[in-house]
This record gives C-alpha cells, sequence and structure tokens, in this order.
C-alpha cells in the first residue's frame, strides 16, 4: 500500500480509467437521451402546436378593401368617383421611441393637435403591429418630405387608397351625399367581416341608401412575411369584388340649371320624369362641399356650416316641410268634384272673405275685395281665389281632403330612394285628435282646403302630386337610380292610380294651363312667352300668421319672415313628360321667383330631350371604374 | 469492431514495410475518425447553405476553415504524444499571458472584451485555452501517482479555475465552462475521489446565490430567467428561443426539406447560421435529421473514448478522454441551448456552425486524439 501511493502502477492506472471512461461513457449516453427526449418531444409529440405556431409566424391575411362603386348621371357624367390618395400611418411596433419619432415627422408635417389626439386613441386600441393612420390626404410636397426622410423614420409608411370625390361638389351633396369614417355607433351595427379593409361608409344621400350595393365585398390575401413583416410573398388571393356602379335618372345639367336659376335664395327645386317617377333634378340651395366630409371636416369648417341661418346641411327638398299653400288647389278641386260635394257647373260669389255659419272669423281671400261674382272651379284655380277653395273644402270636409290628399302623396313618404326623407302633414281628424289632443274644428278644414293651417308638404311631395295630376293619377314611386350595375331597377307600384273621370281632369288640368296661359293667370307674367305648352300652379305659404284686419305688408316685414314662394308645373301639356315643383324660401309670391325658376329647368329639359327620353338610359355610356386591384400595397 | 481489428491489421502490415516505403499510408492517421469527421463537415456544409440564405460566400469560407482545420489536424497527428507533453506548458502558459493582455489591450464588441487585435486578424485567446488546459492537466496529472492526491488536485483546480475565471469576466461565460469542462474531465478521468466530487457538489450548490448575485450581469440573468418562461419576454430575450423551438417543433419528424424552413428561411431563427443552426437542420429535415446527426456525434465519441482507453500513457488516455467529452459537452449545450433547455450561451454546434476558430480548434483536438491513436500502435512496435 505504501508502494501504491508513491509509485505509478500502470495496471491499476488503466483499470481506474476505464472504469471512469466507461463512467462518463453512460452519463454521455444518458445526456444524449435528454436531448433526444426533448428533441422528439418538441418534434413528433408537439409538432402540430409548432407547425401552427410557425406558420401563424409567416401567414398574415390582409383584406383587401373593394373599390367602392361609382355613381353617374343619366348620361353618364361621373358624380362619384374614386381617385388615390396617399395616407401616412405609423407601425408602433417598428419604432423604439415612438414620441420621438412623433415629433421628428411633426417637424416635417406639422400635426394638429387634432390629428395627434385622434393617433394616440387610434394607437392605443390597435394591435403595435397594425399601421394607424395619421394624415390622409397627403400632398405631393409631404410625400416627397416622407420620401427623402423615410430611413431616419422607422414605422412611418405612406400607403395609397382610393379617396372619394364629388367632381361636382356642392350641386350634387344632397342627392349623392358623402361617405365618411365609419363611427363607433356603425362599428357595432355593421358586419366586421364585409367592412374589413374599408374605413368609409355612406353618411347621407345616395351613399348611405345603396350603401350596400356600392360596398362591394372585401377581398383576402394570404401573404407571407418575413420576421420584420415584410411581405416575400402572396400565397393565396381572393380578390375583392367592386361595388356596383348607380346609374341615376338625374341629369346633372338639369340639376345645375335649377341651382343657376335658384341663384342665391334659399330653395328646392324638384323635376320627376312623370312616366318613369325618375328624378331629374333634386336641388335644394345653399349646398356645401361634400368633399369636405370624407377625410373629417375640420370643427372650424363645420361650425360655419351648422351655424349657418340658411342651413346649407339642410336638404330642403326632401326634408323642408312648407304649407303647401295655392298648390294643392288642383288636388282638392278633384277631390270636390269626385266626392260629389260640388258639380262642374259650380259657381260662387267671392266678397273677398269668407265666414262659417255662426262664427264671426273672416278668412280672407289673398286679394283685397276678392275676385267678384261667379266664380267657377276653372276661375279659381286660374286666379287662385282662395274664398272658393274655402267653400268647397268646407262642402267636401276634411275626410274628402285627406283621403285624396294622401292619394295624391301627401302626409306620407313618397319612397325615394333617400334616407330621411320627411313625411309631412297631410291633416285629419285622427292626426289632430293623436297630435294635438284636440278635436276637429270645421275652422280647421277651411284653413286646409288653401293649404295652409296643419297641412304641410316637402317639395319633392309636390312634385308627386303635380306629376300625378300631369299623367291624370298614374301612380308612380319617385326614384333616382335607374341602374344598379348593369341591372335595371323596375320601379315598384305600390297603389293603383287614382280613378276620377275623365272630365273632371279635363276641367282641372285646363284651368292649370290656365294659369299659365290666360290673361289673368297667376303665372302668365312670370312664365311669360314659351313656344311650348305648360301648365301649373302657383301657390304662397305664410310663414308668419296675419292678424284679423291687418294687411299683409312685405315692407313691414324681415326677409325670413316673408311668405314662402312656390310653384307647380308641368309639360308639355299634350303629352306630359316633367312634372316640376319649385319653392323659394321667403320669395313672397310664387309667380315672380319660383315660376321662373321651374321654366329654366323645363326650357332645358325640352331642349335636352325634344323627343322625349330614352325608355331606357344607355348602359353604354357607363365608363369603366377604376381598376379592380386595391391600391394599397404598401407604400 | 470489425472495423477497428481491420485498421489494426492494415497498419500492422503497413508498419512491416514502414522505413522501406515512404507511401501516404505511412502518415499516421486514424481512419474511422477521419471518415466520421468528414461525414459530419459535409453534413454541415449542406446544412450551412441553407441556413445562410444561399450564401455561397459563407460555404466558400467554411470550406477553406475545414480545409485548414483537415491540415492542422493531420499535422498534429503526426506528432509524438510524448512530445506534445512539452507544448503544454507553453501553450498553457502562453494562453493565460495572453488572456492578461485581453484585459489591458483586448478589443470587444456588445460589452465583452474577447480579442487580441493583431492587425490582420483578430484572436480570441481563450480558444488557446481549449486546448492548453486538457493538455496542461494531462500532463500534470499524468505524471503523478492516481488517483490524485490533495495537493495535487488543489494544485490541478488552480490550474483550471486561473483561466477559467479570466475568461469569465471578459465575459464569455460559454468558453469558461468548456475550459472548465475540459479541466474537470481530465480531474475525474483520473480517478479525482468521490469525497471530492461530493465537495465540489455542495461547493456548486453553496456558491450558486453568490454566483448569481456578485458574478453574472445582468443579461446573463435574464438569460437564465427566460429559459425558465420564455413568455415573459417575448420580443426581447426570449424571442431566440422561441423562435427555435418553434422551428425545431415545426420539423416534426421529416422536416420542411431543404431550404424550405420558413422559420429558418425568413429570418424568424436569428443566428441561424452560427449558434443557432440546429435549429434550422431540425425544422428541415425533421427529428430522423437530428438523430443522423445526433448518430455520427455519437460515433465520433464512442471513438475517442476507444481510443482514450487503448491509449498506452496515463497522459495520452486523459488527453484524449478529456477532448472527446469536451467535444460532448459542445453538442450537448448547443442543442440543450437552442432547444430551450440549457440558458443561451455563446457555444457553437461542432463542426456545423459557420466560424473558423471554433473548426481549427475542434480540429486541433481530433490531431491530438489521432496522435494519440497511433502512439499505441508504436508502443506496440517497440514491445
Amino acid at each position: 500500500m505504501a508502494d501504491f501511493s508513491t509509485l505509478k502502477n500502470p495496471q491499476w492506472e488503466s483499470r481506474l480509467y476505464v472504469a471512469r471512461a466507461s463512467f462518463m461513457l453512460l452519463v454521455v449516453a444518458l445526456m444524449l437521451s435528454i436531448l433526444l427526449w426533448r428533441y422528439h418531444d418538441l418534434q413528433i409529440n408537439r409538432h402540430q402546436d409548432f407547425a401552427t405556431l410557425a406558420d401563424n409566424n409567416r401567414i398574415h391575411v390582409r383584406a383587401l378593401p373593394p373599390a367602392r362603386g361609382l355613381i353617374y348621371d343619366r348620361n353618364g357624367v361621373l358624380l362619384a368617383d374614386n381617385r388615390p390618395g396617399f395616407t401616412l400611418s405609423i407601425v408602433a411596433e417598428r419604432t423604439k421611441n415612438l414620441e420621438q419619432l412623433l415629433a421628428d415627422v411633426g417637424e416635417l408635417l406639422a400635426f394638429k393637435d387634432s390629428e395627434l389626439a385622434r393617433f394616440d386613441k387610434l394607437v392605443k386600441r390597435r394591435r403595435p403591429y397594425e399601421s394607424v393612420p395619421l394624415r390622409f390626404n397627403l400632398s405631393e410636397a409631404e410625400q416627397a418630405l416622407i420620401a427623402v426622410n423615410e430611413h431616419r423614420l422607422p414605422g412611418v409608411e405612406v400607403s395609397a387608397q382610393l379617396i372619394r370625390d364629388y367632381p361636382l361638389g356642392a350641386e350634387l351633396a344632397h342627392v349623392v351625399g358623402y361617405v365618411g369614417r365609419i363611427n363607433e355607433r356603425e362599428l357595432k351595427r355593421f358586419d366586421p367581416k364585409r367592412y374589413k379593409g374599408s374605413h368609409m361608409t355612406g353618411k347621407t344621400g345616395l351613399e348611405k341608401y345603396y350603401e350596400d350595393q356600392l360596398l362591394g365585398e372585401v377581398g383576402y390575401e394570404h401573404v407571407e412575411t418575413n420576421a420584420r413583416g415584410r411581405v416575400m410573398r402572396v400565397l393565396e388571393r381572393t380578390d375583392p369584388v367592386p361595388g356596383a356602379d348607380l346609374q341615376l335618372f338625374l341629369d346633372s345639367r338639369l340639376q345645375k340649371i335649377a341651382i343657376t336659376a335658384l341663384g342665391e335664395e334659399r330653395g328646392a327645386v324638384v323635376a320627376l320624369d312623370t312616366a318613369s317617377g325618375g328624378v331629374l333634378a333634386l336641388a335644394s340651395t345653399p349646398s356645401f362641399d361634400p368633399n369636405l366630409f370624407v377625410t373629417g371636416i375640420s370643427t372650424k369648417a363645420y361650425k360655419a356650416l351648422t351655424g349657418s341661418l340658411a342651413q346649407p346641411l339642410f336638404d330642403r327638398a326632401l326634408r323642408g316641410q312648407y304649407p303647401p299653400g295655392s298648390t294643392v288647389k288642383p288636388v282638392f278641386g278633384l277631390a270636390a268634384l269626385d266626392s260629389g260635394a260640388v258639380t262642374m257647373g259650380y259657381r260662387i260669389y267671392d266678397p273677398g272673405y269668407y265666414q262659417l255659419e255662426g262664427d264671426k272669423h273672416k278668412y280672407r281671400d289673398w286679394k283685397r275685395g276678392g275676385h267678384g261674382s261667379k266664380i267657377s272651379l276653372y276661375d279659381a284655380i286660374v286666379q287662385s281665389c282662395d274664398i272658393f277653395f274655402y267653400d268647397i273644402g268646407f262642402r267636401s270636409g276634411i275626410d274628402v281632403l285627406h283621403d285624396y290628399g294622401l292619394r295624391f302623396g301627401y302626409g306620407d313618404q313618397t319612397g325615394i330612394d333617400l334616407p330621411a326623407e320627411a313625411r309631412g302633414i297631410m291633416p285629419s281628424r285622427d292626426w289632430k285628435q293623436g297630435a294635438r289632443g284636440r278635436v276637429w274644428y270645421p275652422g280647421d278644414t277651411v284653413n286646409v282646403s288653401i293649404g295652409q293651417g296643419f297641412m304641410l308638404a316637402t317639395p319633392l311631395q309636390m312634385a308627386v302630386a303635380v306629376s300625378r295630376l300631369a299623367t291624370r293619377g298614374e301612380v308612380s314611386q319617385p326614384k333616382l337610380v335607374s341602374h344598379v350595375g348593369n341591372e335595371l331597377l323596375t320601379p315598384v307600384s305600390e297603389s293603383a292610380s287614382i280613378e276620377i273621370p275623365a272630365r273632371y281632369w279635363d276641367l282641372v288640368l285646363d284651368a292649370m294651363a290656365g294659369v299659365v296661359r290666360d290673361v289673368r293667370g297667376t303665372a302668365r307674367r312670370a312664365i311669360g312667352k314659351i313656344d311650348y305648352t305648360m301648365a301649373g300652379k302657383t301657390g304662397t305659404a305664410q310663414v308668419v300668421g296675419i292678424k284679423q284686419d291687418e294687411k299683409y305688408d312685405a315692407s313691414k316685414l324681415a326677409k325670413l319672415q316673408l311668405d314662402h314662394a312656390l310653384f307647380i308645373a308641368y309639360a308639355p301639356i299634350e303629352k306630359p313628360r316633367i312634372a316640376v315643383a319649385v319653392i323659394v324660401e321667403n320669395g313672397e309670391h310664387g309667380s315672380s321667383t319660383a315660376a321662373p325658376v321651374a321654366r329654366a329647368v323645363i326650357d332645358a329639359y325640352l331642349q335636352h330631350y325634344p323627343l322625349g327620353l330614352e325608355v331606357e338610359p344607355a348602359t353604354g355610356v357607363l365608363a369603366p371604374s377604376h381598376p379592380v386591384e386595391s391600391a394599397n400595397e404598401p407604400g | 469492431m470489425s472495423q477497428g481489428d481491420f485498421e489494426r491489421s492494415l497498419k500492422e502490415h503497413g508498419s512491416s514495410v514502414y522505413g522501406e516505403h515512404k507511401s501516404w499510408l505511412a502518415l499516421r492517421i486514424d481512419f474511422p475518425l477521419l471518415i466520421l469527421l468528414l461525414v459530419l463537415m459535409a453534413l454541415g456544409i449542406f446544412v450551412l447553405y441553407s441556413a445562410s440564405g444561399q450564401n455561397l460566400n459563407y460555404v466558400k469560407r467554411q470550406g477553406v476553415f475545414m480545409g485548414i482545420g483537415l491540415v492542422v489536424m493531420l499535422t498534429v497527428a503526426q506528432f509524438e504524444p510524448r512530445f506534445m507533453q512539452r507544448w503544454a506548458i507553453l501553450l498553457y502558459g502562453g494562453g493565460i499571458g495572453l488572456l492578461i493582455a485581453v484585459i489591458f489591450v483586448g478589443v470587444g464588441a456588445k460589452g465583452a472584451q474577447r480579442w487580441l487585435d493583431l492587425g490582420f486578424f483578430r484572436f480570441q485567446p481563450s480558444e488557446v485555452l481549449k486546448v492548453g488546459v486538457p493538455l496542461m492537466l494531462s500532463s500534470y496529472l499524468g505524471q503523478r501517482v492516481l488517483p490524485p492526491r490533495f495537493k495535487h488536485v488543489f494544485v490541478a483546480l488552480l490550474l483550471i479555475v486561473t483561466p477559467a475565471i479570466l475568461v469569465g469576466v471578459q465575459p464569455d461565460l460559454g468558453t469558461a465552462l468548456l475550459i472548465f469542462a475540459a479541466g474537470f474531465f481530465v480531474l475525474f478521468l483520473a480517478g479525482l475521489g468521490k469525497s471530492y466530487l461530493l465537495g465540489a457538489l455542495f461547493f456548486v450548490l453553496g456558491a450558486a446565490p453568490l454566483f448569481w448575485f456578485y458574478l453574472l450581469r445582468d443579461y446573463q440573468k435574464t438569460r437564465i430567467l427566460t429559459l425558465l418562461d420564455p413568455q415573459s419576454d417575448k420580443l426581447g430575450a426570449g424571442w431566440n428561443i422561441i423562435q427555435s423551438t418553434t422551428a425545431i417543433g415545426a420539423g416534426g419528424s421529416s422536416g420542411k426539406g431543404w431550404m424550405q424552413g420558413t422559420q429558418s428561411q425568413l429570418d424568424f431563427l436569428p443566428e441561424s447560421h452560427t449558434d443557432f443552426i440546429i435549429a434550422v437542420l431540425s425544422e428541415e429535415f425533421g427529428f430522423s435529421g437530428v438523430l443522423c446527426l445526433l448518430l455520427v456525434y455519437a460515433l465520433i465519441i464512442l471513438r475517442g473514448m476507444l481510443i482514450s482507453i487503448n491509449a498506452q500513457s496515463m497522459f495520452s488516455r486523459l488527453l484524449a478522454g478529456s477532448i472527446t467529452l469536451t467535444f460532448f459537452v459542445y453538442i450537448f449545450v448547443n442543442m440543450g441551448m437552442v432547444s430551450g433547455i440549457l440558458p443561451v450561451v455563446g457555444v457553437p454546434l461542432p463542426m456545423v456552425s459557420y466560424g473558423g476558430t471554433s473548426i481549427v480548434t475542434l480540429m486541433l483536438g481530433f490531431g491530438m486524439l489521432m496522435a494519440v491513436s497511433r502512439e499505441k500502435k508504436r508502443m506496440g512496435e517497440q514491445l
């Protein structure tokens, strides 16, 4: 043993070594087994999980927003277009210091506080790898600034999108409407799948009414990205389906003429194709530029619009409710005849006022001293005699007036393809009981019989009424859109035509012709010489009540208290094709201010369509819409 | 073992004509080891081409490194192990000197000071000690009576710990670990007593908290913590491990195919051509690929241990055994770290990861192994 500790013993050492080496080999084998177990666990047992993880890493689904359908007028003039616009967005994940980046970009583009506030809100809601828009609609100079500095602005990207554009601007703002950013309320209501990739939705007008058709179908792209999010290749692609284009009955030339004719006045013009109910013009002035709303209107500009007394955002044609005044007289004339309240030969003496039996109240005529004796229905319409209509209205009774009013479209939505149409009021006993909690008085009937009192109608309703007069009771719903895509919309007639004996029509329509033609016709001077035939009816809607024994004196009233001027007309008489209703707010008399506007529109219509409208607007004029593929590639 | 027998007979036959014919067969070459290494290199090049993103530059350079490695190996293999014993003090002492130099004049990157700038290339002195330490220890203990007594154990520990600490403070934990392992293997193979082993175990357990609070830098602590819960820092320190385990797992049993790994080819995998290359192999060749690689590694280790057992002197045995086991440590640490069972330390996968230093150092070791394997023959001849 002593030797053992001091002398080397090769054999003993060799055996010791073999033992130790064998032990280490066992350890190696054990550790190799650990490695094998680990790799086996990852690659065989948990393969599916990791395969999914790897795919999630690389495969991203991108929504491809569809191009919104375009809107054309009847002649193929573009009313709503998509133009490429550039948006500056920031991907929070790709920058280390977001605040510094915002400051750097801010030096180049000078952001407004409102922009930054909106961005802050969005950044908190989105995932860090999603791009958050900061500024829309970059100008070329701004794009260039960003492009030059891009290398030192990691996380900043400029992407192209299609931005809605309204080439005719204010002229059709109330008809076409506008799109805007989807708000939170809409977000809850909308199907998130359909709106994947779209930020915009129709807010008003046709854009809202036809949202479903205009939107199109979203496309998808499965892309493979590398670790930095760069797209390496597209694995699979479902193209978006662009929204359907709309073609209108409306003629933008007539629209322009209507607006020009209204000039500085506040008012509305509605022109209908009597055959189809197609809307040829639908103007409301003043108007506004819808393009302001597309990318978000500034608070200042918005306040200017809402604060204006002229209410440019208010669509008078569709939502303005006015007493229709004397323009209802042809309808109530027919009502009195057809209901048998009076005969065609019925005449009265007009002393300038009307009194109900046992009532001292005098219902006055617009003409002091009255229209004289032997006033017939014809005279009463041509000269717009109020006393005659007080009389026959009272004789007919409110139930008859209500019934015929409804049949001519008063008191209910016309069913035009626009959102938020006002109903107007065609008063009745039930209505008064419900709305006012009072019983119906005979005096109420007297007021209604000249389109005053409780009765209210929109310019569109007045146009529908005159169209039904012109066609001798044919009922058609007013429509703006003739084609969705290449599909012709067939007008739906929900109610049967108005059955009234021809001789009554002859009398009333001849009287309307007399309004324009006769020496004593109220519109003769205003319309002047025309080389076609026109029938019409003037009207005046009181804005402020005139006390008993008080004279209406325009000079004493402020402009806003002046009467509204109304005029309804159709032409040509032999074969009516166009029906027009005009209102000029505070324009005093229908004859002087409203009638010339109607004439301008009818003149233009007959000039452009001397042979009438094409039965079916040509679909060939539909220009090809913008290329289908998305302009949303990363910039 | 028929292969070994064949080798032996071949060499005996060769030796009978030794001195008369100077054919290449006269070179000292351990053919089984050489063939296994060539297979491993081929495999490595194959994987590297894909892992580098089909970068031929990397492949060419790696090929050059491997060529240099082979030359180094075959050159070293021609020396007598006894002769090498004389290098031990030189390599070891020189290495320590250079490590101290690094502290004062070294250059660094990423907060670690590891290199000496020699003008034409950067040199990492710690690599010298990967060979220097086992050589020195084998030389020291090989001359002592085994199992080593306390005095010798103490000296041996000093010889191990000094360079390990010098490298560890650079800080280069991976290399320090390898150096320590190489030294420890010599001690263990030399028959270190059980009481020392137990003592070492307790020492490690006791020192661990000190180590944690005083020696480890923050980033090293983070690496260990992320090992326990990679999801805690998904985009930071945990990213590497999440992506590498995903790549490995996504490979499945047979893999996605060469150059078809999405994790590797789309840059999700960090360091895919260096330390994390096993993840590329795992993703593209699956579990079967991993099995193949481990089989080659296992055969090399087996061959190495066989050489060491059959060696003629204690010095040769210890040296060969330590080199072989250190080779395994490379494999275990690398594959363990990439698959998420060990913390991330910078240890390459031997002969597969891109990098010249590691290849040349490894081949230097294999050269020594070959020298040892042939020594046996010569001794037998003398007897």
